[in-house]
């Protein structure tokens, strides 16, 4: 579904990215681990074109998109819900959630998405959507980009600084949109909930994918895992 | 006759209306900056010159074309917001990734290349424009008489600040513009065309400044210099007001016109400094404006 050969990007003078190759299939999870620096993030954003500089190949369902501007890689049907988060604090919940435009059929509709996150309805008037907490600002940036009926989602770290039982509320909603045919690129520090989310996993060094391993070797493969995140 | 503070009533009520008169153009002006620079971050100093471009494209509807003032108040927006639309396309768009002083000076050298050449075709003497028959004559409030167009301008102005306003805080193409005064490639990565609403916004800032023109057409006479003669003090208004702020621009813009009107009565020698005045202790105390939140 996304396949990426040679990707190369920078931010200015410094050269972030050196060859990125890495695939993910229809309806897996597929994790990137990796030390920070390692340039997972700048792939998310390269894949989405919001990097200035980019090369290489990114194809998604077979048309390369390494060209698109990030509003034409978005209709094409993939969506980021970034290492920030990105809600905006001049729009009310409500906005918040409706504010990515649908970009085709099939996405979740309103009611699902207050099921999968009931903490959202219960907030949903709350006039600046960076008056939530932490975690309620998380699931509102995962909850926008499941309305929009995008297929493939870009996850940046989604557990990064959150409660242990709000990571375990993440990892469920993970599992659940997995099920609902959606396929996750997911950044990950934690390898421990990579591994309770994931189908495989790309390990990341210097701005390289070094390592793939299945999520069926993950524990076979932890002394390797320990040297690759310095853990 | 009755007196207020030793003031004939007339006397007052009329400066009042004025200043009010006055507040409209501030408000609708200001407006346009202010939702042109949350979008665009460019200080447009060519707001002066389309303003008066939209008194000007209604002069020139009526007696090239015989298209009369109602049909230009729709018109003369439309026209000079295509105008606008085409200036960020062709030139301002190079700017947005300079300093906001670029911005500043090309819109300063637009406005005036704009002012100089319908002063070269129309000299700077001014031309009449008709109040239409309608709201010609005056109204009797009881406290004083109240010449019907100059009401119609208030309701008009408000009518429009509180619509554009509405607009932006309330609807789904208002929470676009806000997330994207806020975050622009954030917006742009869910699939939203941000430069074509940099483009539109640019546009629709514009049109509201010919729509204020067209309703000064009648009031002041349609000469080159009319935006020159607003812009200053519109400028102080924004500042008042705090960058960026839709509520904070209509608040400010009648206020500060009411202000300026009732200094005329009270103390005439300081209207034309009395919203500069406002503007020292404003920025000595509250830095970013009144309504400007935190950067």
């Amino acid at each position: 579904m996304l396949e990426i050969k040679g990707l190369n990007a920078w931010y200015g003078e410094s050269h972030i990215l050196h060859g990125v190759d890495l695939e993910v299939r229809e309806g897996e999870v597929v994790t990137l681990l990796g030390r920070n620096g390692a340039g997972k993030t700048t792939t998310m954003k390269s894949i989405m074109g919001l990097v200035p500089r980019r090369e290489g190949s990114i194809r998604f369902r077979g048309a390369e998109t390494i060209k698109m501007m990030p509003n034409h890689v978005a209709k094409a049907g993939i969506a980021i819900c970034p290492e920030e988060r990105g809600i905006f604090g001049s729009l009310s919940v409500t906005e918040n959630l409706m504010l990515p435009p649908v970009v085709a059929p099939g996405g979740l509709d309103i009611d699902t998405i207050y099921q999968l996150f009931p903490n959202l309805k219960e907030r949903a008037r709350t006039a600046h959507g960076t008056r939530l907490s932490g975690g309620e600002q998380q699931m509102l940036a995962i909850a926008r980009i499941l309305r929009t009926g995008a297929k493939m989602l870009l996850l940046d770290e989604p557990t990064e600084g959150l409660a242990p039982v709000i990571v375990q509320q993440i990892g469920r909603t993970i599992r659940e949109i997995k099920k609902r045919g959606f396929t996750v690129l997911l950044v990950e520090q934690n390898f421990r909930f990579a591994q309770t989310v994931a189908d495989r996993h790309y390990v990341m060094e210097h701005g390289k994918v070094v390592d793939m391993i299945p999520n069926h070797q993950l524990e076979s493969s932890m002394d390797k895992l320990h040297e690759y995140l310095g853990v | 006759m009755f007196m207020i503070f030793g003031i004939p009533g007339p006397l007052l009520f009329g400066q009042l209306l004025l200043g009010l008169i006055n507040g409209a153009f501030y408000a609708m002006l200001s407006l346009g900056l202010a939702v042109i620079f949350g979008m665009l971050n460019i200080i447009n100093f060519a707001h002066g010159a389309l303003f008066m471009m939209g008194a000007f494209v209604s002069w020139m509807l009526l007696n090239y074309a015989g298209i009369g003032y109602f049909p230009s108040l729709i018109l003369a927006p439309l026209i000079v917001g295509i105008f606008g639309l085409l200036l960020e396309k062709t030139i301002i768009s190079r700017l947005y990734k300079l300093d906001h002083l670029y911005g500043l000076l090309l819109t300063f050298g637009l406005a005036l290349v704009i002012e100089g050449l319908f002063r070269n075709a129309y000299g700077s003497s001014g031309m009449p424009y008709r109040i239409p028959a309608v709201l010609q004559g005056a109204t009797n409030l009881g406290f004083m008489f109240m010449p019907n167009y100059r009401g119609w301008v208030v309701l008009a102005a408000l009518v429009v600040c509180l619509s554009t306003w509405a607009i932006i805080e309330k609807t789904s193409l208002g929470a676009t513009l806000r997330a994207a005064t806020e975050n622009a490639p954030m917006v742009q990565a869910f699939g939203v065309d941000v430069p074509r609403l940099i483009t539109l916004t640019y546009a629709g800032g514009v049109a509201l400044a010919a729509f204020a023109g067209v309703l000064a057409a009648p009031i002041y006479s349609v000469n080159p210099n009319m935006g020159t003669n607003f812009i200053n003090t519109v400028f102080a208004v924004v500042v008042i007001g705090g960058m960026g702020s839709i509520m904070g621009s209509i608040v400010t813009g009648f206020a500060l016109g009411v202000i300026e009107g009732l200094t005329k009565v009270f103390y005439p020698q300081a209207s034309a400094t009395v919203v500069f005045l406002v503007m020292v202790i404003v920025l000595l105390t509250r830095p970013r404006g009144l309504f400007g939140k935190a950067a």
